[in-house]
């Protein structure tokens, strides 16, 4: 019945704000359980990011591991390239450091270089990367509400986890609400023309506002209504494999490896 | 002779700004009864529902469900009345805050204690009744108005009431969805208290219809008795569709 049910709607992932970075696949990343995979992939994301940049060889490690988990995860290449794009601005940054920082410098090609700028302009884009692909990895992997699940399961304070499932919940209804405000905007002759066009968008946002903060009045009588005394329900913690507990030590314990071996090298 | 589902006597209710909303409303409604409450904006309907929880507490009169007054300073007889008590409020948007249908249909039963396959089985039952049973691990924002407001009311039929109080049911609802509805609410074995502004539906659905007009009830009588005077329902500014006519 299941099955069937998902067979005639398809592959509804992707369609909505809270799922559209989830990307449906069957693969062993996907099937971690979500508190795992958290706390896995961010335990090698501090390993990566505390080994310091000269230890050249240990970051083609880092980036051999993320590599292999992409694929493993089976995320397309051209999507994993296009959400990559949101570290553009960092890089812009980062590629500045080498001409304008202090300190000894020397030349390539006749155009004078900081070296400290340099080592620190690769120490961000090389950590900045590997953070990306890491939060790419995850969230390509992982749908929203399971994240959630994750943070719950890792016994994140049950408030926060509230919020953010609220926060999931009503983003798609705010942003209908939005959109239909915007329509009715355009509706009455609205154009933006500029600065002085802002004041009706300002209003707007304010309408919108009030409007939610009376949204959350009522969702809170409704919770009242079915018994709500200041927790979600808990889930239940998913059952665990020896294949998921292997993995999930696996990632972090590489990275210490290979720290510990990048040392051994220099 | 059963206990009624539902007392009402003396209820009177003025807001913290001083306007008077309920006057001293009475009303009983016997188990297993349909009645459409009915009445212009603004005559307190929707302040007379939140009364039947307790998220309003009575200033004066009491609200008795199935026999056991309503106390809104008692928190054990309270936990008990809300899951007497259905209320499936207007904008389903406000009703479905978790993430899947499934999930928000568990969050009255759970609050009520139940746990893992018993859980699951009365999620399911009650996903049934609504004929929502495939769309169970969706998320509510890819449902129609129609399916969402279904899910309402199972999320509150989950918690097996005493009495389920809908307000406005019909609203915004296409004529197929409308009639979805009142199929399935005909079909359920539950007291039924329904506040709406739809008078063909109030006909269809319920053989009793009391009038709550300047904070009290005003008429109380058979819904066709009501609807084919036309000097009551001029009095009370309600309207049949135009060409609609209900003869005695």
């Amino acid at each position: 019945m299941r099955e069937s049910g998902e067979a005639a709607h398809g592959h509804h992932h992707g369609h909505e704000v809270g799922e559209r970075l989830y990307i449906h696949r069957h693969s062993p990343i996907h099937n971690l359980p979500p508190h795992y995979k958290i706390l896995s992939l961010l335990t090698f994301l501090v390993i990566c990011v505390a080994t310091p940049i000269t230890r050249y060889w240990a970051f083609i490690g880092f980036f051999a591991v993320i590599s292999t988990l992409l694929i493993l995860a089976r995320l397309p290449f051209f999507t994993i390239a296009k959400r990559a794009t949101i570290e553009i601005p960092f890089l812009v940054f980062a590629i500045l450091m080498p001409f304008f920082s202090s300190g000894e410098r020397f030349e390539i090609a006749g155009i004078d270089i900081s070296r400290p700028g340099a080592l620190a302009a690769l120490s961000i884009i090389a950590k900045g990367t590997l953070g990306v692909l890491t939060a790419i990895l995850l969230s390509g992997s992982t749908p929203a509400r399971e994240i959630l699940r994750g943070f719950e399961l890792l016994k994140m304070p049950s408030l926060l986890v509230q919020i953010m499932t609220f926060m999931l919940r009503y983003m798609n209804v705010i942003t209908d609400e939005m959109e239909r405000m915007r329509v009715a905007r355009i509706s009455r002759g609205f154009e933006e023309r500029g600065i002085r066009d802002w004041k009706f968008i300002a209003g707007t946002a304010g309408a919108l506002f009030v409007r939610s903060y009376e949204r959350g009045e009522r969702v809170h009588t409704s919770m009242i209504a079915r018994g709500y005394e200041g927790e979600l329900p808990k889930t239940e913690a998913p059952v665990i494999t020896r294949l998921n507990s292997l993995i999930a030590i696996l990632i972090p314990s590489t990275a210490i490896f290979i720290t510990y071996l990048s040392g051994a090298l220099v | 002779m059963n206990t009624p589902s539902l007392e009402i006597s003396g209820l009177a209710f003025a807001y913290p700004d001083g306007n008077q909303a309920l006057y001293g409303v009475n009303l009983t409604v016997g188990k297993g009864e349909r009645v459409a409450l009915l009445g212009p904006n603004g005559a307190g309907k929707t302040t007379l529902v939140m009364h039947l929880n307790g998220i309003h507490g009575a200033q004066r009169g009491e609200v008795k469900i199935a026999g056991t007054r309503l106390d809104a300073t008692d928190k054990a007889i309270l936990k008990r009345i809300r899951a007497q008590v259905g209320i499936v409020f207007q904008d389903p948007d406000d009703q479905l805050f978790m993430p899947t249908v499934r999930e928000d249909i568990a969050f009255g039963p759970y609050n009520m204690g139940f746990r893992g396959v018993e859980l699951d089985a009365i999620v399911d039952g009650a996903l049934a009744q609504v004929g929502m049973s495939e769309f169970a691990d969706r998320a509510p924002h890819h449902l129609s108005f129609g399916q969402r407001r279904r899910v309402a009311v199972a999320g509150v039929l989950a918690m097996k009431p005493e009495i389920l109080v809908l307000d406005e049911p019909s609203s915004n609802l296409d004529p197929a969805s409308r009639r979805e509805l009142a199929t399935i609410l005909k079909s359920l074995d539950v007291t039924i208290l329904m506040v709406t502004h739809d008078l063909p539906y109030a006909l269809e659905l319920c053989n009793r219809a009391v009038v709550l007009s300047g904070g009290l009830i005003a008429e109380d009588s058979s819904t066709r008795a009501l609807l084919s005077d036309e000097k009551k329902l001029a009095q009370y500014r309600l309207e049949l569709p135009a060409g609609f006519t209900v003869s005695a």
